[in-house]
């Protein structure tokens, strides 16, 4: 066992998902085996292999440097559930 | 018990590209609210988001200047958390293999070099911009500052006192403008600064506990935010306490620290390669390309005011702190001959204007030649060196040539000899008692004379001329 229910209920909470205690006990049973699987590759020698840093083989793609147009202000907002004609609109954030 | 000081700066600079990191939406300052977005900067699904190439050449350029080794390969990673001014819910940083490495800030304390070193240099996007609405019940969101790009500048914890925090910024705030990758306007946020500080008894080599401190939102407010901190963590070190390590925010009004938030949480970031961003590999050859178009850095050009120019070495560091400075002193050499003069009036009249007006020298009216002109009028006898500011004043204001000045307001210097001995005739007949006091050896009243002959003439007595004439005929 790698994950214990601890660790799935930091999990939820850092995703913000509510999770059941059932649902619980159900992930993390599937978490360790997912993981159970995966750890089979511990037995591959990887001495002389490069650590992958990133799963494509493409690089170097860029653009250039150039401003375009923007999008204009009602389609901004079309998929927001509150705005004010100006600024999304989000249940207050308390800092302090 | 005597402690001592640990400092570690965390400086974000926003980059002058054209358009942002990852898309091509406007990167200009300000705007309407949320007039600088798209679809990709706004966080839809099912975007591509494509680097800046100039992104990365700012980068790799502030890197080389700050001496840094630049990786040859290079990745975007996701730094993950919520928070309304993040629409995606991640930030695309760089985390385990960071642009630039290894580098070093040179910073003079209290007249010896120290060599602060700097970790790393990493690209990243900027979030947007929370309005608050007090009493509402809600927040106001801005995302045109979402995408624009950043480089985060983090240094070993070398520093040993705010003071030298503060040598540190200002030497990197320099060294950024020179490279021109970067406006450092810590008012309108384009250089902000976080500090990692802790204490330590005296002779300890293990760091003591460390606070993190926010919200520092000027050069005066990280030097006072961090003496602030370090009196906080002495009077808790003393009194047998504990420093909690933790997020504390400088409110510059009230001049104090107050805790934001626990740490652990916030700091479980989850990071991982992201999958829609590829690497980047750099070669020799574009890296000499970029090192080709380095400027010359502050400490250089100091070193050529002081051993070709002959500048004092205060005056030198003075004027190649601002590349604006020092870019007006270089022009204005060109075409005058004495340095020092030239560093006067910059460092004297030209600064006193601008910091009274709260400009900054880009937006100064007066042409470096339009003050050489005006240094070889004085030195020519048009004007004296008084009259001279008078005549500066007025091209600060108006940016008309000195010449012009001169000729509409009537400033020309009174040189004619027999012009000048009628005035001071009459003010040696005016005035018995001081011409007595000269000849009972009271050199003073001859100031009181000169002064005399200034009003009369409205201070345009050659002044020379008149000390000769004065002497002459008493």
């Amino acid at each position: 066992m790698i994950i214990s229910k601890n660790d799935v209920e930091h999990v939820a909470k850092l995703a913000r998902l509510e999770v059941s205690e059932e649902e619980k006990e159900e992930l993390t049973g599937q978490l360790n085996n997912i993981l159970d699987y995966v750890s089979k590759m511990n037995k591959i020698d990887t001495n002389n292999i490069k650590p992958t840093s990133h799963v494509l083989h493409l690089k170097n793609v860029f653009r250039e440097d150039v401003a375009k147009e923007n999008l204009n202000r009602e389609k901004v907002f079309l998929n927001a559930p509150e705005h004010d004609g100006e600024h999304f609109i989000v249940p207050q954030v308390i800092e302090s | 018990m005597e402690y001592g000081i640990v400092i570690g700066l965390e400086v974000h600079a926003e980059l002058k590209t054209k358009s942002k990191i990852f898309c091509g939406c406007s990167n200009e300052f300000g705007g309407q609210p949320n007039t600088h977005v798209c679809p990709i900067c706004l966080g839809m699904p099912g975007v591509l988001p494509v680097l800046n190439k100039s992104v990365l050449e700012f980068a790799m350029k502030a890197g080389m200047a700050i001496n840094c080794e630049i990786s040859r390969y290079s990745k975007f990673d996701r730094k993950n958390y919520f928070y309304p001014d993040l629409p995606k819910a991640y930030q695309i940083s760089q985390f385990d293999l960071p642009i630039c490495k290894d580098g070093y800030i040179d910073i003079d304390v209290e007249g010896e070099t120290k060599r602060i070193r700097v970790n790393r240099i990493h690209m990243e996007e900027d979030a947007g911009k929370l309005v608050h609405t007090e009493g509402y019940g809600s927040s106001a969101v801005d995302v045109n500052r979402c995408g624009v790009p950043l480089i985060e500048i983090v240094s070993e914890a070398d520093m040993r006192s705010p003071q030298e925090a503060y040598e540190y910024l200002t030497k990197l705030k320099s060294i950024l403008e020179y490279t021109e990758v970067s406006d450092c306007k810590m008012q309108e946020g384009s250089l902000r600064c976080d500090a990692n500080i802790s204490l330590r008894p005296k002779g300890q080599e293990e760091f003591g506990i460390r606070a993190e401190l926010k919200n520092m939102n000027s050069f005066k407010g990280v030097l006072k935010g961090l003496e602030y901190e370090v009196k906080r963590q002495t009077e808790i070190l003393e009194s047998g306490g504990e420093v909690v390590q933790e997020t504390r925010r400088w409110d510059d009004e009230k001049g104090v620290t107050s805790s934001m938030r626990g740490k652990e949480e916030a700091h479980d970031y989850r990071y991982f390669p992201d999958p829609d961003l590829v690497p980047i590999e750099v070669d020799e050859e574009w890296i000499q390309r970029i090192k080709d178009e380095l400027p010359e850095l502050p400490d250089v050009r100091k070193k050529r005011l002081i051993e070709e120019d002959g500048l004092p070495e205060y005056d030198a560091g003075v004027i190649t702190a601002s590349k604006g400075l020092a870019v007006f002193y270089d022009e204005c050499m060109k075409g005058y001959h004495n340095s020092k003069v030239v560093s006067n009036w910059i460092m004297g009249e030209l600064s006193m204007y601008l910091n009274e007006n709260n400009m900054e020298i880009d937006e100064c009216k007066i042409a470096p030649a339009q003050l050489a002109e005006m240094l070889k009028l004085i030195d020519n006898g048009t004007i004296s060196g008084k009259i001279a500011k008078t005549v500066f004043a007025e091209m600060f204001a108006s940016g008309k040539d000195p010449e012009v000045i001169i000729k509409e307001k009537g400033l020309v210097q009174i040189s004619d000899e027999g012009e000048l001995a009628k005035i001071v005739e009459e003010v040696i007949a005016n005035n018995p008692k001081s011409v007595e006091d000269y000849h009972n050896g009271k050199e003073k009243a001859v100031g009181f004379l000169v002064g005399q002959i200034m009003k009369a003439t409205r201070g345009k007595a050659n002044p020379a001329l008149v000390n000769k004439l004065l002497k002459e005929k008493m």
